[in-house]
């Protein structure tokens, strides 16, 4: 991968680190840690979430999000957001001041402006989002007619990369798991989907179990193909092979990503409730950071960099 | 052991107070559509292809909130949502926000037969989904609201509660079909035409898969309740993981989230296994349900 696409992912990815640990050293809730960083990785370009998320079939975007506190299993979550600038924190909203669960799109555009003089609730137009980079992408996926779940090229290769920090495959979703020192848990996922998506079309981040779950013993964020993240209930399976098959947190999460989901179509990050944190996947490289108490911290794409 | 077996569902959270001649249709539409699955299965349809079939039959019907007799959204519009699962290969489609197209359930097939062109999605898949829109013809357009029905909220003294409504009020909402089919291959479907007075645009379990329907090759389930309790306790899905990863029977499993999964919620479902087990399990109170299996035995009720 050239310098220039990696260096400004991994520095992304070191910041919304910093931002992270700096927000959990000061006493913030694991579940306000996850919108943090969330947010920061959508406003930045280089993912596709938010900003710099991939485009529908119709030059459209589409975002979704998914939010999860662990203890309460408490949780929000929003699909087909195109004029709000933090998906991640309607579905938080949602979470905080509906009865539901789960708001998609003209409903879920209408709360996010009732809900305008909250927090984060900025609405831009839709062009904010838009890349010259995803236009690209998405001219070259009609013209391949596919959808493409590399968006790390613009040139639809064999080659996978992946392009979200903490634990996020191909596809490009972003992500983010906390666990702070009381053992609390949170979970937090956004994307804009798949170049060349159907309109309407719903992946797995949204979707709990899927691509975001978190309770008492764990918190998961997935990415890859959607479908077959959806297929394998793959966050919902790593938490329910800790309770169910005693497994530890890293078995439980290698077990999901290599016997669970086809190769090259996965990846998560979790972390337990007492500290650990892994970070498999089956693609070609994920991008990926963490940090725990104890003052160690690891950015990196590939497999052969250690990063458990 | 083996054999096939189909259980349907048409809601959980009775009103106590339902009177006769209605749990007596209930009964009768429950008692047919078990009948059109049993013939089904004889005339060896495969389970994915079974439940369609049942589900529609069910989606048909207005006794059944989903499809007509659709529960009403604030603004008095109405919105459908339904999922499909094949337990060989997991091959699963959902749909939701669904206003004009008479079988939601039918549409979520044909989302099944695009995901599985792998990621391949062209003009003639979509092409295809305009097709079935045009042949299920509009029979309401839901997209009109009803007037005079923006607000559904009734005040009832001390009611029992269910998602928030009192159950005099509140209709049960989903319908679903669960099956296993003599090569053992397990599906499972549910349909909704979602909560009374909910706000526009809000997703219930219905559509998720894990939550409100799924199906592998251990077991097919589909759920129905208060939809937020469904989607935090994955339903569908554990009752799956349970046989799979403790190693419970599916009656075990189905009593375990019913007893351990819903916290404060309440929640009913219908499950099978490959083995043609077929079981059920509620707390809320009454689920109309109806199963039946290849030895003969046959039951339908709503109450425990």
């Amino acid at each position: 991968m050239p310098p220039e696409r990696r260096e400004p992912r991994e520095a992304a990815l070191r910041h919304c680190l910093q931002i992270g640990v700096d927000a959990i050293k000061a006493g913030r809730s694991p579940l306000d840690v996850v919108e943090l960083v969330v947010r920061e990785l959508e406003d930045n370009p280089h993912f596709n979430a938010g900003k710099g998320s991939v485009l529908t079939s119709n030059g459209t975007v589409e975002m979704e999000a998914c939010i999860m506190d662990g203890n309460t299993k408490k949780c929000g979550a929003v699909s087909g957001i195109s004029t709000v600038k933090n998906a991640i924190s309607v579905a938080k909203l949602v979470m905080e001041k509906t009865p539901h669960i789960y708001l998609g799109f003209d409903g879920a555009e209408a709360f996010a402006r009732e809900q305008a003089f909250s927090d984060g609730m900025e609405t831009v137009d839709s062009s904010h989002f838009i890349t010259p980079e995803n236009i690209e992408r998405l001219k070259q996926a009609k013209a391949a007619n596919r959808v493409q779940i590399d968006y790390t090229q613009p040139i639809p290769k064999a080659e996978e990369e992946t392009s979200l920090p903490n634990g996020d495959s191909q596809i490009g979703t972003v992500g983010c798991v906390v666990v702070d020192g009381y053992g609390n848990l949170a979970a937090a996922t956004s994307t804009g989907g798949l170049v060349n998506k159907m309109v309407g079309r719903i992946g797995d981040t949204p979707i709990i179990g899927a691509g975001t779950y978190a309770n008492s013993l764990c918190a998961v964020s997935a990415t890859g193909k959607g479908e077959a993240i959806i297929r394998a209930t793959v966050a919902r399976d790593v938490a329910a092979l800790m309770e169910y098959k005693g497994l530890s947190l890293k078995d439980a999460a290698t077990y999901v990503i290599e016997e669970c989901t086809p190769e090259r179509t996965a990846g998560l990050i979790a972390v337990s409730a007492t500290g650990e944190v892994t970070m498999p996947f089956n693609t070609v490289g994920m991008f990926r950071a963490c940090a725990t108490e104890d003052g160690d911290s690891e950015v990196a794409i590939w497999h052969d960099e250690p990063c458990d | 052991m083996g054999g096939w077996a189909i259980a349907v569902h048409g809601g959980a959270g009775v009103d106590p107070n339902l009177p006769n001649e209605r749990q007596e249709e209930a009964k009768q539409l429950l008692t047919r559509c078990l009948n059109l699955g049993i013939s089904a299965l004889r005339s060896s349809l495969s389970a994915i292809d079974v439940v369609e079939l049942v589900v529609r039959e069910l989606e048909s019907d207005p006794l059944f909130n989903s499809g007509r007799g659709s529960a009403l959204t604030e603004k008095g519009t109405v919105e459908m949502e339904a999922s499909i699962m094949d337990g060989p290969g997991r091959r699963c489609g959902a749909v939701s926000g669904i206003t004009t197209v008479k079988n939601p359930v039918s549409l979520a097939r044909l989302v099944v037969e695009m995901v599985d062109n792998d990621f391949f999605i062209t003009e003639d898949n979509i092409g295809m989904l305009k097709l079935a829109k045009e042949a299920n013809s509009i029979l309401f357009d839901y997209r009109i609201p009803t007037s005079g029905l923006e607000s559904c909220a009734a005040v009832v003294e001390k009611p029992i509660q269910m998602n928030g409504l009192p159950i005099s009020v509140y209709a049960p909402e989903t319908v679903g079909c669960v099956v296993v089919d003599s090569q053992g291959r397990c599906a499972a479907a549910t349909s909704t035409g979602g909560l009374m007075n909910k706000m526009v645009g809000r997703i219930g379990d219905s559509p998720l898969i894990g939550a409100g329907t799924y199906a592998c090759d251990l077991c097919g389930v589909s759920c129905t309740g208060e939809g937020e309790a469904i989607i935090r306790g994955t339903l569908a899905r554990d009752v799956a993981a349970l046989m799979e990863y403790k190693e419970l029977s599916l009656q075990e499993a189905v009593d375990y989230v019913i007893k351990r999964r819903l916290d404060d919620g309440k929640a009913g479902l219908i499950a099978v296994s490959s083995k043609g087990e077929v079981a059920y399990g509620f707390n809320s109170v009454g689920m109309f349900r109806g199963c039946a299996t290849e030895d003969g035995f046959m039951e339908v009720g709503i109450w425990e």
